[in-house]
């Protein structure tokens, strides 16, 4: 019997639904713990398709202020990897469809060791871990553990990423791929939809996974331009901003918290499905 | 005896051991390979080491002295301690030594901007300096907090036409003024040129700083056999990210007879917590694209570190001293602020220099490593800078305001 993962179940079913797949991003803990799980599922019932749970790290290097601040914010509660695990176990107890990928910086890992990651993230049902600064060539042990234990590696793709690199790229990835759209850092808005569209013809040469893009996009209109280029849009500042208005604005009450991302959501799901 | 070799790294990928490598997003790898391609190039190219060399000997004013510290070496009585002054370098440091030659790769590369990272602010300056004379914009991440402290360096960089950023994310001191300028790197990296000023980041920058720095231990060798007929017993130098300590050592690590000490920042002491010695005191990680030596916690999350010295306080270290710690070739210690202010002040008032705080702690060791040996026995001392930039922060632990 062949076991197909959540994430190519997922991905299956929206090819036939001919849909796009939507993957909003939050950093857990963010702006409290309590708040991350229900934000998952109110995700879900906002149209998301797969969701990025970022793992909180003192020097993410690859993030916008936006996201800097919630991770900052997150750590302030001390949420460490062993938490955020935890987390999408007590997701998992409501929701065993929706594929949960972990984002993150190696060193949680890395400290944690990938054995023992790979063994507690599987039994918590965690779908795929994306490092953002382990290329395949210094993840290579790392992703055959993490595979071992039925966890795909996400790789991402970036506008300056060679054509022979692209093809090597596309080799040693699992689950689906995740085009960084412009040069920068998350929450950008120099995003350019002729380059994306170059790009991803050229990716699709070496590849039959799906292809996702993600950086800057912020709302329905960037996410309308972008959805028919590729497998599925992903969504981070733009939400974990609308968060952390709310917190900041005093709202306390989680439901009133999440609305206007939800809200958000909601809308760029409109947007996707009718292109 | 087989004589093991420790001039061989790091391998194809930029490993030392276990330690470098590239752990970058996908956004910076292109630019590495096309940085580790251009230098390959340019350090077999006769015009680009002419040039190198000449800016050398006439801009930075190399060589730059190795002085016997003879009043220094006669009060602490026992080994003849030699001072390598690279605080006679043009901008006072040996921050410029790998500043001239990244400069000037930035210049080949047709780059029009250059940026930096800068703790203490003498990379900084270095920075500024070198894109004065070669007419690149150039743009500098400070810490908040390092800018507070070192005042006098972040004008200097603005009356070289540098503008500083400052940066307010984390702990507001060198590994946030490095995570920001990968930012900016990813951001702008068809027309920025990415000055890292330490060994430490992805590869190949840990080798080439370390190339452009190995001047340091190059000549030092020369002036050594000079002055005292034969090669120095023991090398001493400060730890921060390690540039100034692998330029002095480098050159020497097949020299089996030379005994190397690396020093680290003990800030308060190891004991407290309160210190910037991960050799010492901390263990292996992944930050700012290598995998080496870091202050971190059991969650893997990088810890605020505490150092007298601005260009100590760095939770990391270059991949390369990771792997001479563990292969045993280099010793690592560590100095606490209280020792390296005496140091400090000692060395001022004995032979009239004032050295960088970070240089004292390598003083402060120097001197209780002399007293262990004979006066028959040599010590060089890396004096990687000089201390005009700690006036205030000595003042202001003496109480006196300007």
């Amino acid at each position: 019997m062949i076991h197909l993962s959540r994430i190519a179940t997922r991905f299956t079913q929206l090819q036939q639904a001919q849909r796009k797949a939507l993957i909003p991003y939050l950093v857990a803990g963010d702006p409290r713990q309590e708040v991350t799980v229900p934000a998952m599922h109110a995700m879900v019932a906002a149209g998301a398709d797969i969701i990025e749970l970022g793992v909180p790290f003192s020097d993410p290097m690859a993030e916008g202020p936006v996201i800097q601040l919630a991770h900052e914010r997150a750590l302030e509660h001390g949420v460490s990897l062993r938490d955020v695990i935890a987390m999408v176990a007590q997701f998992r107890q409501r929701d065993s469809d929706t594929p949960v990928v972990l984002m993150g910086y190696a060193n949680p890992v890395e400290v944690m060791g990938p054995g023992v990651f790979a063994e507690l993230a599987s039994d918590a049902g965690v779908d795929a871990l994306l490092t953002v600064d382990l290329p395949p060539e210094e993840g290579c042990e790392a992703r055959q553990i993490l595979a071992s234990h039925g966890i795909d590696t996400i790789l991402l793709l970036a506008p300056t990423t060679t054509e022979a690199r692209v093809e090597y790229l596309c080799k040693h990835a699992s689950g689906y791929l995740y085009y960084v759209s412009l040069k920068g850092v998350t929450g950008a808005s120099h995003l350019d939809v002729n380059s994306v569209r170059d790009k991803l013809a050229l990716i699709r040469q070496y590849t039959d996974l799906p292809v996702t893009v993600g950086f800057g996009i912020r709302d329905a209109d960037s996410a309308r331009a972008i959805a028919p280029l590729c497998d599925g849009v992903v969504v981070g500042s733009a939400l974990v901003d609308s968060v952390s208005r709310q917190a900041s604005a005093g709202v306390t009450e989680i439901q009133a918290m999440l609305d206007p991302m939800t809200g958000l959501l909601s809308a760029i799901r409109s947007a996707i499905d009718t292109v | 005896m087989t004589q093991q070799c420790y001039t061989n790294q790091p391998d194809a990928g930029g490993h030392y051991g276990p330690y470098g490598g590239r752990f970058v997003s996908e956004t910076l790898i292109a630019a590495l390979d096309e940085l580790e391609r251009s230098y390959a190039e340019l350090k077999a190219s006769a015009s680009f080491l002419r040039e190198l060399d000449h800016d050398l000997a006439h801009y930075v004013g190399r060589p730059s002295p190795l002085y016997f510290a003879e009043r220094w070496s006669q009060r602490a009585g026992g080994a003849r301690i030699f001072l390598k002054r690279e605080d006679l370098n043009h901008t006072g440091a040996h921050k410029v030594n790998n500043t001239v030659g990244q400069g000037l790769l930035a210049k080949y590369s047709g780059k029009t901007r250059v940026i930096a990272e800068t703790g203490a602010g003498q990379h900084g300056v270095a920075t500024a300096t070198i894109a004065a004379r070669l007419g690149l914009s150039c743009q500098v991440y400070m810490g908040e907090e390092d800018i507070r402290r070192q005042s006098l360096n972040v004008y200097r960089m603005k009356l070289l036409g540098a503008e500083v950023i400052p940066v307010t994310s984390g702990s507001k001191t060198l590994k946030d003024a490095m995570n920001e300028a990968m930012r900016d790197w990813v951001t702008n990296v068809d027309d920025t040129f990415y000055i890292i000023g330490t060994v430490a980041g992805p590869h190949p920058y840990p080798m080439l700083v370390r190339d452009f720095q190995s001047v340091i231990g190059r000549e030092t060798k020369l002036q050594c056999l000079e002055q005292t007929g034969g090669l120095p017993d023991a090398l001493v130098a400060c730890v921060g990210g390690g540039s100034n300590a692998i330029g002095l050592f480098y050159p020497f690590l097949d020299d089996a007879s030379v005994a190397m000490y690396g020093v680290e920042a003990a800030g308060d002491g190891l004991e407290t917590g309160r210190h910037a010695a991960p050799l010492c005191a901390g263990r292996p990680g992944i930050l700012h694209g290598n995998r080496t030596y870091l202050m971190e916690d059991d969650n893997g999350q990088i810890i605020h570190t505490h150092s007298v010295s601005a260009g100590l306080d760095y939770p990391g270290v270059g991949p390369e001293h990771a792997w001479l710690k563990d292969v045993g070739r280099v010793e690592y210690v560590s100095i606490t602020d209280d020792e390296a202010l005496n140091a400090f002040r000692e060395l001022t008032l004995v032979e009239g220099i004032i050295p960088a705080l970070e240089s004292s702690h390598a003083l402060a060791y120097a001197d209780k490593l002399a007293r262990r040996m004979t006066s028959n026995e040599v010590i060089v001392v890396n004096l990687s800078g000089r201390g005009d930039k700690d006036i205030h922060t000595v003042a202001d632990i003496d109480g006196i305001e300007f």
